[in-house]
């Protein structure tokens, strides 16, 4: 009879733990030694640039010239405004204000979890938000309107990334169904939009909806407008194959059960299939969510001035043209935009985990 | 028979001014409320939005005349910022009324794409930036030097023909970007930056020592920049026009945003013709009789809008050189009131 004894726990020191971890071959011990090095070549001079030698007071390009070797912060911290509102009038910047705030706040509100009145927040955010949203940003009712063309930095950044993101969705997976779909005029059509999206330029449908379309058709539509809706039929397509691999990784049996429970088309699309495939392919959405995000600033090409857009023409401001000021805004525009994917990234694997629960033991 | 004829005149002779009158531009301007101009996504010196958000630059302040002129609010502009590419089709499909984005005159842009320039506010071209540790005074001394510039452009040609021309020797290194040219110049690759003069000027002020560096007076191609508009509209492009002229007029006049209210008081008959105290010129192009009073106010004379957004007013310090007025030593001529 064998004595079952508890296992020995032992922790290892910091020694046994870089021999164990980063120096347990010499091949292992080499890449160690080289990966050191790049931090120790990139990351000491990034540091030292953008915090140690920065200019972080002043309100002229002459806080900046002084230092020469360091980022160039107070061009930043004096555009901040316009890095978030574009030439949105200041009077009526509190309009923005309310709606970033109750984006956010919904957003958090439907991320955190173990929140109450998740659907009632939800349904509220699908609906209602947008309108107010419209009617805040756009004016009328009493508010005073603002021309598109003044709206700009994360403004438009945020406003075509999150129309896009909530219409390329719903029409993604209407679209994978219809491609998937026996009907051939629907599976016909499906692939058509699908193909020609997905062939197209995302660039070039921009300018031709902005650009082309009033030379040849005489017919002027907001360009904004015309960028979302172009903005949301491209990444539909996009999301469609995405919803498609995913629906095509559910075994038949699953189709088959299904039917045999007496459930409809639509009905076991929405409660077998669909929750399941949306599972299978949520890494890939949310890839094609961040790269929509960061495809916003092709808006630039439109002449609008989106986070990156704003960035690069406040560098064109001779009041503040120094060796370091493009380079600063670079990494600024950089930073906020990883700070959103990053965010969008870190949610997603959450999600992951909370929706795989049910293949745990 | 003939007195057909005669009445025909006769009504030819009383609707001409009513036909002379119309502007369909000027009317949808004045529906719409404000002037839509295209300007350029970010120059310095011509169109940058400051860190308020306003728009400057020599460019915009023309839009904001023009504006005045009209509507007696320099305000009332809204401004599209438009890439190289689509600079034309803008305004061809009707999507700003006028482009005042430094555009190149040139034949080919005046007679094959329907647009007409309507004259010059700014007269560029390339000139040459060195280090003045190098002591050089004149493009001529440059001969063995390396030259930075951007690839593929004129520049390049431009650069060819004048050191061919001068018996000069010359090695070109060239760049894709502004950014990467402006680096190896630093970085002393080079001897000489070569581009637009005023884009010299602007690129200066990203090198370290800014004052380091000067920019030769010599200048070797002709690059005059101004303001677009689509043909068809004659008397739209007079007004645009005369909005320059009058501006320049100013300027030669002595008449500032500053003294124009005094300057109604003038003895000179050209003042007094220039501010419409006598004489009715603004009404000829469909504006009132003030209109340059309007413009002065609102914008200033030409000089002032120079000095205020590329010359000694600005960071860029550029000299008149060419764009002072014909009678300092300058190009620029306007033709007078009256």
């Amino acid at each position: 009879m064998s004595q079952r004894r508890p296992p020995r726990v032992v922790m290892p020191g910091p020694v046994e733990w870089l021999r164990e971890n980063l120096f347990s071959t010499p091949f292992n011990s080499v890449l160690t030694l080289v990966a050191l090095f790049l931090i120790y070549w990139i990351v000491v001079p990034f540091v030292q640039w953008a915090f140690v030698d920065a200019a972080w007071a002043g309100t002229t390009r002459d806080a900046c010239l002084e230092r020469e070797n360091g980022a160039c912060w107070p061009f930043i911290i004096q555009r901040v405004d316009q890095f978030i509102y574009g030439f949105y009038d200041v009077a009526e910047r509190w309009r923005v204000d309310i709606v970033l705030g109750a984006l956010a706040a919904g957003l958090l509100w439907l991320t955190l979890p173990r929140m109450p009145a998740k659907r009632g927040i939800g349904t509220l955010m699908l609906t209602l938000f947008p309108v107010v949203a419209f009617v805040l940003l756009v004016g009328g009712f009493g508010l005073e309107r603002i021309p598109t063309e003044r709206w700009g930095g994360l403004i438009i950044t945020l406003v075509v990334a999150v129309t896009g993101i909530a219409a390329s969705l719903p029409l993604g997976i209407l679209l994978a169904l219809g491609r998937r779909s026996e009907l051939p005029v629907v599976k016909g059509l499906s692939i058509a939009f699908i193909e020609f999206w997905r062939g197209v330029p995302l660039i070039t449908v921009l300018f031709m909806a902005v650009n082309m379309l009033p030379l040849f058709m005489g017919v002027s539509v907001n360009k904004l407008l015309a960028a979302l809706i172009a903005v949301a039929l491209f990444s539909s397509a996009y999301m469609a194959e995405v919803v498609r691999g995913g629906l095509q990784a559910i075994p038949k049996g699953q189709y088959e059960a299904a039917a045999a429970m007496g459930l409809g088309y639509w009905q076991s699309m929405i409660f077998i299939i669909l929750p399941q495939a949306l599972r299978l392919s949520l890494p890939n959405i949310v890839g094609n969510f961040i790269g929509l995000l960061k495809d916003t600033s092709l808006v630039s090409i439109i002449g609008f001035f989106d986070l990156l857009g704003i960035a690069q023409v406040g560098t064109s401001d001779a009041n503040w043209a120094t060796p370091n000021t493009a380079l600063t805004g670079y990494v600024f525009v950089g930073a906020v935009y990883w700070a959103m994917c990053f965010s969008m990234s870190r949610y997603a694997k959450h999600l992951e985990g909370v929706l795989a629960s049910g293949e745990k033991r | 028979m003939r007195l057909l004829f005669a009445a025909l005149s006769a009504f030819l002779v009383a609707i001409a001014p009513a036909l002379a009158a119309g502007s369909p531009t000027l009317d949808r301007v004045k529906k719409n409320g404000y002037l839509r101009c295209g300007v350029n996504e970010g120059l310095p010196g011509f169109a940058s939005p400051d860190s308020k958000g306003n728009w400057t630059g020599m460019d915009v302040d023309f839009c904001r005349a023009v504006a005045a002129a009209i509507f007696n609010d320099p305000k009332k502009v809204r401004f599209t910022p438009t890439s190289a590419k689509v600079r034309f089709t803008v305004l061809q499909s009707g999507e700003v009324d006028l482009l005042s984005r430094n555009t190149t005159w040139t034949m080919s842009r005046d007679t094959q794409l329907g647009l007409e320039f309507v004259g010059v506010i700014y007269y560029d071209g390339q000139g040459f930036m060195v280090p003045k540790k190098l002591k050089v005074t004149s493009a001529k001394q440059l001969n063995g030097a390396n030259v930075c510039t951007n690839t593929g452009t004129t520049t390049e040609l431009n650069l060819a023909d004048y050191f061919r021309s001068n018996g000069l020797k010359y090695k070109v290194i060239a760049f894709e970007k502004n950014a990467e040219v402006l680096a190896a110049y630093d970085a002393g690759r080079c001897d000489a930056y070569t581009t637009d003069a005023s884009g010299l000027y602007a690129e200066r002020l990203k090198l370290k020592n800014a004052n380091d560096h000067i920019i030769l007076p010599e200048i070797i191609s002709k690059e005059p920049l101004g303001p677009l508009v689509n043909q068809g509209d004659q008397q739209w492009g007079d007004l645009i026009r005369w909005t320059l002229f009058a501006q320049l007029n100013a300027e030669e006049l002595g008449v500032t945003s500053k003294n124009v209210d005094q300057m109604l008081k003038s003895a000179n008959p050209e003042v007094r013709r220039l501010l419409g105290v006598e004489g009715a010129f603004g009404e000829s192009i469909g504006l009132t009789k003030d209109w340059v009073v309007r413009i002065v106010k609102g914008a200033g004379n030409y000089g002032e809008i120079f000095e205020r957004n590329v010359g000694q007013g600005s960071p860029l310090k550029i000299k008149r050189g060419q764009n002072a007025l014909w009678n300092k030593g300058g190009l620029h001529y306007a033709p007078p009131v009256r």
